[in-house]
């Protein structure tokens, strides 16, 4: 009804409705000949494996480009957050060219199984390169390579003897020395969800309302912000993953290595159930088209000389046994990790973010 | 007849349907606001909701508040008064607009932080520790003030200034006439006079400080584009982080009514012609010293320091080779803007003309609505575009399918027409508040008189509105230019395989916590937001020495920008 009188209002014939029908003309003409592009370009040229990555693309690209030229089958890439990632996929449904989602923190990965966009893989050389604990029982998502987040203190500050598990860093000895980043980031709220596993709902509560009563500042910064603080003095305790310190004793900076030989790596929770870890992982989209290929992908992420490559190339642990660790990350030394299953730590993930917001950590 | 200029014009029903289209984004993450409020919501209003609110407002009011003060006093200062260095803070006070404010953000963190240079030669040079002074610390709600103030300001500064150029100085002889010394006059005509203009560029840098994402989420501080992101990725909630869009959409909307209701004022203030230029006064002794420090600060602070900075890392051992694959991250992030300017120049072409010749509420009402998306943060809009163009895509695959037996995937997602729509739907507020500027500059006298000299409608558009328009459309299409090149979220999303910008490359690096390594793109972004910014810095230098002259009315100039939200 509103759009009857404008329309007819413009249909009176005149001198200036010929310009705009013509252009109205040009316009459809150029609308179908863009579609008619689309539609040749829609059309599967070759069998690409086509790769959705939260793990950014310096870090996986090079890998990538070596998997093409070993295997003649060629990799697109597209490189975004985690969560946005996982929302293109769920929207674009079956249809969705994806074939591989790659991802850290196996809540994420988690979150992508249950909310159906992965499909189970059985394949041989993927189980028995990977230990059980980092991979989906049924084959849904593999790990690549693990990270652990122990406790980093200031070399001389800290008496280590009274901070052996995550639970000590509720003691009241740490008011104000402690720094970590915020609650946002999913690091710390895997990290809660495995205390939440191990202590319940309600320990966890109160330990994280005294732990928040530690911290040196309001949290900020990445984790590598939180390493340098403990190094400048701004605090004496800092929680964060292997990999950023492992950057730093290798930083070609000489600033970064002094930073790094001024803190200790504190490896809590080894007379129990052992430090925290995590994985980078990838699994095979439920919309693949070329589910071999995607396959045969992973399998190459899991194969000694990619392992080695993955693993260097961030300063993490490779999921493998027996590939050699890099300089910077076996100086760290050596520990035993937390078995505890990961699909274990998305499940629990939202109760961690609740948690952490009643107990005000920002 | 006179005045219809049908080239440009798809009439009103045809200008709704687009505008309709224009929202679909931001209406569908407004639309699951309606879910029923679930656990995660209730849990939100618990827990982290005040200070959401709180922050945000805080936030807000903060970089009004210093962009108002920046902006005018320095263009105040740079119109009426001559004082060394005056000639080129005139155009230098621009610079600032071409850094992304979560770069800067990642620079003065690099600074000043604990860790940062400064502190650490400060404690070394004093033998302080921890406890033993006090030092601003950056990453703070009021450091994301100033960071946010340095690299916003400018869109005031534009705006008073051409403002303040175009005010007779008639009313000012008049003010002081009436017994009103310099100071007075300026608190009670010279700036109530420029007000809808001050507003205008008050609410364009307010809306960007309610979608900024880059900053706060680096500084660690809690407010709504934080909390969106973290209720929908941490908690899983789409329908929850939506409802907090919602809440945030009705702060923009307030600001939007806020301002048109500013500017309903403004239509009975009209000023008439110019008839006597301003007089520049020439500054001596500690007063040309003190207007030059007040100018040259914020061009210092917004500009030099922090791209002196990044200049510093990229030449040290972290910086990254400028090769064939940057080249093609920087052509890739140039042609992409450029496109998107374009595009959204002749749309908003389209709005203003078709508002121009139909002003009924339908049209008004649509013009007004398309604004919106400017100040829904990148990631929301993403979304937005996908949610739709996904559902399309899919429901003609389904269509093809059963009608023919052939399957067309997916035409549009994943494409660079998806990342080109949320550019439009996210800047086309940009462009149609400057064409409109330019456009109410244009009376319906001229148009007639042009008819009444023999030309025909397209004529007239062509004669006199075109050159008349020319500073304005030039405008336009540099400040989408200049947004889009610092556009984050959308493209990250949104864009198809294998296709990086600086921006994304920038991201990549500094989000991976090696500001060092991201310096080199960084400074790429600057580098092509620079370009645009002293185009537009050389006509207001034109436009200076062109004004006074009575008979070129300030018509083409190019400093008029965005009057409107």
């Amino acid at each position: 009804m509103t759009l009857t009188t404008p329309a007819a209002h413009d249909a009176r014939p005149g001198r200036g409705s010929r310009p705009a029908r013509s252009l109205a003309s040009a316009g459809i003409g150029t609308a179908a000949l863009l579609l008619l592009a689309l539609l040749a370009l829609a059309t599967p040229a070759q069998a690409d494996v086509n790769v959705y990555s939260a793990r950014k693309e310096e870090l996986i690209k090079p890998l990538l480009d070596r998997f093409t030229a070993g295997s003649g089958i060629p990799v697109k890439l597209v490189t975004a957050n985690a969560g946005e990632l996982m929302k293109r996929l769920e929207l674009e449904g079956a249809n969705s060219p994806a074939d591989v989602f790659i991802t850290v923190d196996a809540g994420n990965l988690h979150a992508a199984q249950e909310a159906g966009l992965l499909q189970p893989v059985d394949s041989a050389a993927l189980e028995s390169a990977i230990p059980a604990a980092y991979r989906h029982p049924q084959g849904y998502w593999f790990g690549l390579s693990l990270r652990a987040r122990p406790i980093m203190v200031a070399k001389g500050r800290v008496d280590t003897s009274h901070l052996t598990t995550y639970a000590d860093l509720a003691d009241a000895r740490w008011k104000g020395r402690i720094c970590i980043r915020s609650s946002s980031n999913i690091y710390n709220q895997s990290l809660v969800a495995s205390l939440i596993e191990s202590l319940g709902e309600n320990e966890t509560l109160i330990w994280l309302k005294a732990f928040v009563s530690n911290f040196a500042r309001d949290p900020k910064g990445g984790d590598t912000d939180q390493i340098k603080a403990v190094a400048a003095g701004e605090c004496d305790i800092a929680i964060a993953n292997t990999y950023y310190l492992a950057r730093l004793v290798a930083s070609d900076d000489k600033a970064d290595r002094d930073v790094a030989s001024k803190i200790q790596v504190v490896w809590p929770n080894q007379g129990g159930r052992g430090t925290h870890v995590n994985v980078s992982g990838a699994g095979v989209t439920a919309a693949s088209k070329n589910v071999a290929d995607a396959v045969r992908l992973l399998e190459y992420l899991v194969t000694p000389e990619a392992q080695q490559w993955y693993a260097e190339v961030n300063n993490e642990y490779p999921v493998r046994e027996g590939v050699k660790l890099s300089d910077a990350v076996a100086s760290l030394g050596s520990f035993s990790a937390d078995d505890l299953n990961l699909s274990i730590l998305g499940e629990n993930n939202r109760r961690a973010v609740m948690l952490m917001d009643e107990a005000r950590w920002k | 007849m006179s005045g219809r200029h049908p080239l440009l014009s798809p009439g009103p029903a045809g200008t709704a349907l687009l505008a309709s289209l224009l929202c679909v984004p931001v209406l569908v993450v407004a639309a699951s606001a309606f879910y029923p409020a679930g656990e995660v919501w209730r849990h939100l209003v618990d827990t982290v909701l005040a200070e959401y609110v709180s922050n945000s407002l805080i936030l807000m009011l903060g970089v009004g508040a210093g962009t108002l003060l920046v902006g005018v006093s320095t263009a105040w200062l740079t119109v009426n008064f001559r004082f060394p260095g005056a000639r080129v803070l005139e155009w230098g006070l621009l610079l600032p607009l071409a850094f992304p404010a979560y770069i800067i953000a990642y620079t003065y963190t690099g600074m000043l932080d604990y860790a940062g240079p400064v502190q650490t030669a400060l404690r070394d040079t004093f033998g302080w520790s921890r406890n033993d002074y006090w030092f601003p610390e950056v990453r703070s709600l009021g450091g994301a003030v100033a960071m946010l103030t340095l690299v916003l300001y400018p869109y005031v500064y534009l705006l008073a200034r051409s403002a303040f150029l175009e005010q007779s100085s008639v009313a000012t002889d008049v003010a002081r006439t009436l017994g009103c010394g310099p100071v007075a006059s300026f608190f009670r005509v010279t700036l109530p006079a420029a007000r809808p203009a001050l507003i205008a560029g008050l609410s364009l840098a307010m809306m960007e400080t309610l979608a900024d994402f880059g900053t706060v989420q680096f500084f660690g501080v809690p407010v709504f584009t934080n909390g969106i992101y973290r209720t929908w990725f941490g908690l899983g909630d789409a329908a929850a982080a939506a409802q907090l869009a919602a809440v945030l959409l009705g702060f923009v909307f307030t600001l939007v009514m806020l301002e048109q209701w500013s500017r309903r004022g403004a239509r009975y203030t009209m000023l008439g012609s110019r008839s006597r230029p301003i007089e520049v006064r020439r500054l001596r002794g500690a007063a040309a010293v003190g207007a030059c420090a007040a100018c040259a600060l914020p061009l210092a602070l917004g500009f030099l320091l922090p791209a002196g900075q990044l200049t510093a890392w990229a030449l040290g051992p972290a910086g990254e080779a400028i090769d064939a694959k940057f080249l093609h991250l920087v052509w890739n992030s140039v042609s992409l803007s450029g496109g998107a300017a374009a595009l959204a120049l002749v749309l908003a072409l389209l709005f203003a003309y078709t508002r121009r010749l139909h002003p009924v509420l339908l049209v008004r009402a649509a013009t007004r609505v398309v604004t919106l998306g400017y100040a829904v943060p990148g990631t929301v809009v993403a979304v937005g575009v996908m949610l739709p163009f996904a559902w399309l895509d899919n429901t003609v695959d389904g269509l093809m399918r059963s009608a023919f037996g052939v399957s067309t995937g997916l035409l549009l997602s994943g494409t660079l027409a998806a990342v080109m729509f949320a550019y439009v739907v996210r800047f086309l507020s940009v462009s149609l508040q400057t064409v409109d500027a330019g456009l109410a500059r244009v009376t319906r006298n001229m148009d007639e008189a042009g008819r009444s000299l023999g030309y025909r409608a397209g004529e007239v558009v062509w004669r006199v509105h075109v050159p008349m328009l020319r500073g304005s459309l030039l405008t336009a299409v540099l400040l989408v230019f200049v947004d889009v090149m610092k556009e984050l979220p959308a493209t990250l999303i949104l864009r198809p395989f294998d296709f990086n910008t600086l921006a994304v490359r920038a991201y990549e690096l500094a989000g991976d916590e090696r500001l060092e390594d991201a310096s080199t793109a960084a400074i790429a972004i600057v580098a092509a937001g620079l370009v645009p910014v002293l185009l537009l810095s050389v006509s207001i230098a034109r436009t200076r020495r062109r004004a006074p002259a009575p008979e070129r009315r300030p018509v083409a100039s190019l400093d008029r920008i965005p009057a409107s939200a």
